[in-house]
């Protein structure tokens, strides 16, 4: 991971910040990318762009939130695609067994998200490193074992076939491939801007205290379990979140959403676009599906041109593109300021 | 204001604290010194809750601390540095200082604002004036000096308003110049906000300038308690732990 220790911090939050701007200033800025991403389907007539761009809603979400444990709070889940599985098979199961809206789906599946996250991260996140890691992972393994097995459910290794059905809710019809797009990146646009003001709020302070010095941040009067558990189940929420757009997009859920690979690849993706910006594993999302999507139609052999790209950045950069987009930005900015 | 009765704390067979009984005074200044492992950090830890002790009660104003958590227990008012300097590398000075009034006011939960509160700031630019820091607000706490970290550290404690405030070696790894600014410091905080402060020192001519009382401990019990005159003259003190020649010119 990225060294978190930078020495010149004097572009962000400086003391003085007007906190309740800075929101206004996200907000402005969700709003025009909502924009921008809305007007794609009425410039460029490609489904194959609006397919990239839901998918990248999906995968950013589920990255997104795991920056949330892993860049701001230090705690390295190889586990958090369980929730990502969990949403997706949730979602699909509700909207094929139970007929209800696709709202009252998506409750339900993030309360049982959350239930499972409070369950798994009581559990985990009194661990030490390590066995956080490995202990999230083994939950992972085990959920998706149960998808496996539990066929008459899940439908096993088939995933859940069929389609699930989209009935029309609040006028938007999700049978429509525009509107589904419109309605992935309304929830991609409205999770990040969550997800920034919860860290950017003074809980989000709290978790880089824990990350940086937890034992200290325990003798300024922070629980720091019930922290870490609050942001556990938070991130959970977003990830599954990520995994009910992947429901909708392909129709169904398949066990490689619920398999421990989608952890790696979030791991990967936060590796790729780095961990000390919001929106790193944002940029990252998208380099590796791009990346993905090139590799798998260039070669047989994706996997040695990932690990390829993912030892230049891990022994490269030794960070991820964000940040080295952020230093690069900082020096050219203190040498203009040098220059009178 | 603090009482600790007869705490004891044993790792394996070995007392590091061995049935201690003390007394602070609201309002006091007391120097714990010792030689190396004689149990002064582990007095501390069992103060502020990082280590629970195997017996005995640790009363602040009637209220029994012993065995609590250290989140609990700095709510109660003890607030403590350590000897090296515990900060969070990554934040400023000035964010490190609003997130611990944030913490004090039990709002580092708070998610649908956005930091710093400004119910904070008042207090945070209170004590970072006090400490001298500053012209350092915006200086990330790993870029900051040594003795400028243990600052931060000690601002971090008493940003809390703690009523009892313990100092683990505030001056250690300083030049002699930078210890007796520090000590300075210390004593002039020990002045303005009239709180009770516990201080583990080394240096015996600090100790003996600026602590009106002073704890000697030695294999985990206390060996002497007393004003400066007292512990000078006690002959077990000279014996075990001032006897040799060049803490005698201390003397």
């Amino acid at each position: 991971m990225s060294d978190l220790n930078v020495e010149n911090r004097a572009g962000a939050a400086p003391f003085v910040a007007r906190p309740r701007r800075t929101a206004y200033i996200d907000i402005l800025f969700a709003v025009i990318a909502f924009a921008v991403l809305a007007a794609l389907p009425f410039l460029f007539d490609s489904k194959a762009l609006l397919d990239f761009v839901i998918r990248c809603s999906a995968f950013g979400l589920f990255a997104t939130s795991l920056n949330l444990l892993v860049g701001y709070t230090g705690l390295i889940s190889f586990g958090h695609g369980m929730f990502f599985g969990l949403g997706a098979y949730g979602f699909g199961l509700l909207m094929q067994r139970a007929n209800v809206s696709i709202p009252l789906a998506m409750l339900c599946t993030l309360a049982i998200t959350a239930l499972a996250a409070v369950v798994i991260g009581a559990i985990c996140v009194r661990l030490k490193e390590i066995y956080f890691a490995f202990v999230t992972l083994a939950f992972q393994m085990l959920i998706h074992s149960v998808i496996l097995s539990w066929q008459s459910l899940t439908g096993g290794d088939q995933g859940l076939r069929g389609g699930i059905k989209r009935p029309v809710f609040w006028g938007i019809d999700l049978t429509n491939h525009v509107q589904l797009y419109i309605f992935s990146c309304a929830l991609l646009v409205i999770g990040l801007l969550l997800m920034r003001q919860i860290a950017q709020s003074p809980f989000g302070y709290t978790l880089r205290m824990i990350r940086d010095n937890a034992t200290r941040a325990s003798f300024i009067g922070i629980n720091v379990w019930r922290a870490k558990l609050t942001v556990f189940v938070l991130a959970a929420l977003f990830a599954s979140v990520g995994g009910m757009i992947m429901s909708l997009f392909v129709s169904g859920a398949y066990p490689e959403f619920a398999y421990w690979t989608i952890s790696g690849e979030g791991i990967f993706i936060n590796m790729l676009g780095g961990v000390t910006t919001f929106l790193g594993p944002m940029v990252g999302t998208v380099l590796l599906l791009i990346l993905n999507d090139t590799a798998t139609r260039l070669t047989e052999h994706y996997g040695i041109v990932l690990g390829v790209v993912i030892l230049f950045f891990a022994l490269g950069l030794r960070k991820g593109l964000m940040d080295f987009a952020v230093d690069w930005y900082r020096a050219w900015r203190d040498k203009a300021r040098e220059q009178p | 204001m603090l009482e600790v009765q007869h705490i004891s704390k044993s790792f394996g067979g070995v007392k590091a604290t061995d049935d201690v009984t003390l007394d602070f005074a609201t309002g006091s200044l007391t120097a714990v010194i010792g030689p190396n492992g004689a149990g002064k950090s582990t007095f501390f830890n069992l103060i502020t809750g990082a280590l629970k002790p195997d017996t005995g009660r640790i009363l602040l104003d009637g209220t029994d601390m012993a065995g609590r958590s250290p989140p609990d227990i700095v709510r109660h008012g003890i607030g403590r540095a350590f000897q090296v300097a515990s900060i969070f590398p990554s934040l400023t000075v000035g964010e490190t200082m609003l997130a611990a009034v944030g913490a004090d006011q039990r709002r580092a939960g708070v998610m649908h604002r956005r930091f710093p509160l400004t119910e904070t700031r008042e207090r945070a630019d209170y004590v970072i004036e006090l400490l001298g820091l500053a012209n350092k607000r915006d200086r990330v706490a790993s870029a900051l000096s040594h003795g400028d970290q243990k600052l931060l550290d000690i601002a971090l404690a008493l940003v809390l308003e703690p009523k009892v405030l313990l100092l683990d070696e505030p001056t250690a790894g300083m030049g002699t110049e930078e210890r007796w600014r520090m000590i300075e410091k210390v004593h002039e905080l020990w002045v303005r906000e009239k709180i009770t402060v516990v201080f583990i020192e080394h240096d015996m001519d600090i100790v003996f300038k600026i602590a009106p009382s002073i704890v000697v401990l030695c294999y985990g019990r206390i060996l002497a308690t007393g004003t400066p005159d007292e512990i000078r003259k006690n002959p077990a003190v000279i014996e075990a732990y001032l006897g040799t020649d060049e803490h005698a010119g201390a003397l």
